[in-house]
C-alpha cells in the first residue's frame, strides 16, 4: 500500500518551547509546572531565579518527559512536588549508573 | 475468559482488612510503577494492581467479588453467573488512578465498561462537548545505522476507538514515519494530529514516538557516543600498528601507539552518532592471546619466555 512518509518533529535538546506550550503539551496546570520549577526539578533555560517571570521562560524538550513523568508519579502514587523532584533526581542517577555498569560489564566479559 | 484472583495480585488472603489492602497496594504500586520499575513486565503488573485495587478498596465491589465463590483459581475459565451482582450497586464510582480504559475483560464483565477513556470521550461527544483528542505514545525500534543515515520506518499501532453504539474496539493503523538522522536512544518524535481525533471542533491529539535502538552486537551507545571493544594482537599493542576499526559508516584506519596496554580508551572524534555536535566513537583496547596450538607457535612463546625475562606480577611483589 503506497503511503506518504510522515515527518515528525524531533524533540531533542535544540527543541525549545515556552512555559505555556509546556503546560498545554503535557495537559497539566501552570501551577503544577511552577511547583516543579520551585522544587528545582525543572530549570528553564533562561532561569533567573524568579518564578514570576514564567511568561518569558524557555524549556528544552527534555522537560516534556520530566513533566509527564512527574504528573504520573503524582497521580498514581500521590507523591507531592518535593517527593517528585527527589524521585526524578534519583531516577536520573539510576539511569547514569546503569549505563556505566552496562559498559563495565560488557568490558569485563570480553576481557 | 480467565478468572482473576485480585487477592493474589496484591499478595493477600481474603481475610485482609481494608487497611491491609491499601497498604499492600501502595507498596506494590511504588515497586511496579512503569516510570520507576526496571522490570520488563512493570506496565502489565501495574495495570493488574490498579484493577485489583479498584475492586478491593470499594467495600461494595469487594463484597460482590467475594460472593462469586471461594473455589475460583486465577487463570480458570470464567463466566459470570447470570444474577451474580443482584443486590449490589456500584455504578458511577469513577476510576481514579492509572490510565483509564485498561481493564481486563474479566473486570469489564463484572463491573461494566463505563470506565474507559474512549467511552468517556464518546459520552462527551454525545453531549456536544468539544475536547482535544488524546495524545498517543508508542515505541519504535531502529538500527543504529538508521541514526547515522536517517530512515523511514513503518509502524503499526493499535488504538481503542468507539463505534456508533458506544462499544470500544481496537483499531489498527499503519504509518510510515521518517526517522531523522542523529536521533538518540530515548528521544521522542512528535507527529502532530496523529493521536486520537478530537471531539466537536477540537483538534486531534499528537502521536509521540520513543526511539529505541535494537540491541547492538558491536557498539554500546551512550547518548551520541559509541563504545567499541577493539582486540589487538600482542605485537600490535607492543610495537604499534595501523589497524582497521569498524564504524557504522564503514571501516577506518586507526594508529595504535607502541606499548598500548589493554583497557586504554582511544577516541575517534566525531565518529559517533551525527548531530549538531556529532558524538565520538570510543575504542577500548583489548589484547588477545594467539593460541599456542602448533609446534611453531609453542617455540615462539618459549623463545619469548627465555629472552624477555618478563614478570607480569612484579607489582604484586612475587
Amino acid at each position: 500500500m503506497p503511503q506518504t512518509v510522515l515527518n515528525g518533529v524531533l524533540l531533542d535538546e535544540s527543541y525549545e518551547l515556552s512555559f505555556q506550550e509546556l503546560c498545554n503539551t503535557c495537559a497539566t496546570s501552570e501551577e503544577w509546572v511552577l511547583q516543579l520549577v520551585e522544587e528545582g526539578a525543572l530549570e528553564p533555560l533562561n532561569f533567573t531565579g524568579h518564578v514570576h517571570q514564567s511568561e518569558q521562560w524557555r524549556f528544552t524538550a527534555v522537560s516534556l518527559q520530566k513533566v509527564r513523568t512527574a504528573k504520573r508519579l503524582h497521580r498514581d502514587l500521590q507523591i507531592n512536588p518535593a517527593g517528585v523532584a527527589l524521585a526524578l533526581d534519583l531516577l536520573e542517577q539510576i539511569d547514569q549508573l546503569q549505563t556505566e555498569l552496562h559498559c563495565l560489564q560488557t568490558y569485563s566479559r570480553n576481557e | 475468559m480467565d478468572f482473576k484472583d485480585y487477592y493474589e495480585v496484591l499478595g493477600l488472603t481474603k481475610t485482609a482488612t481494608q487497611d491491609e489492602i491499601k497498604r499492600a497496594y501502595k507498596k506494590l504500586a511504588r515497586k511496579f510503577h512503569p516510570d520507576v520499575s526496571k522490570e520488563t513486565d512493570a506496565e502489565v503488573r501495574f495495570k493488574e494492581l490498579n484493577e485489583a485495587y479498584q475492586v478491593l478498596k470499594d467495600t461494595e465491589k469487594r463484597a460482590a467479588y467475594d460472593q462469586l465463590g471461594k473455589n475460583w483459581k486465577a487463570g480458570q475459565d470464567f463466566n459470570p453467573p447470570p444474577d451474580w451482582d443482584a443486590g449490589f450497586e456500584f455504578n458511577g464510582a469513577g476510576f481514579e488512578g492509572g490510565d483509564a480504559g485498561d481493564f481486563s475483560e474479566f473486570f469489564e464483565s463484572l463491573f461494566g465498561r463505563g470506565f474507559g477513556s474512549a467511552q468517556q470521550r464518546y459520552h462527551n461527544a454525545r453531549q456536544g462537548q468539544a475536547s482535544r483528542g488524546e495524545d498517543h505514545h508508542a515505541k519504535v525500534l531502529i538500527d543504529l545505522e538508521d541514526a547515522f543515515n536517517g530512515a523511514s520506518r513503518s509502524i503499526t499501532l493499535q488504538s481503542p476507538e468507539v463505534d456508533s453504539n458506544g462499544h470500544v474496539y481496537s483499531k489498527q493503523r499503519t504509518l510510515n514515519v521518517k526517522i531523522p538522522k542523529g536521533v538518540k536512544q530515548g528521544q521522542r518524535i512528535r507527529l502532530s494530529g496523529q493521536g486520537s481525533p478530537g471531539m466537536g471542533s477540537a483538534p486531534a491529539g499528537d502521536l509521540y514516538l520513543e526511539i529505541e535502538f535494537k540491541p547492538q552486537s558491536l557498539y554500546r551507545v551512550d547518548g551520541h557516543d559509541l563504545y567499541l571493544d577493539l582486540p589487538l594482537a600482542p605485537w600490535e599493542a607492543a610495537l604499534g600498528a595501523s589497524v582497521k576499526v569498524p564504524t557504522p559508516n564503514g571501516a577506518v584506519d586507526m594508529k595504535i601507539a607502541p606499548g598500548t596496554p589493554a583497557g586504554r580508551k582511544l577516541r575517534l572524534k566525531g565518529r559517533g552518532i551525527p548531530a549538531s555536535t556529532a558524538g565520538d566513537l570510543y575504542v577500548m583496547t583489548q589484547i588477545t592471546l594467539p593460541p599456542a596450538d602448533t609446534e611453531a607457535a609453542k617455540k615462539l612463546y618459549q623463545q619469548m619466555q627465555q629472552e624477555l625475562a618478563y614478570n607480569p606480577r612484579s607489582k604484586l611483589g612475587v
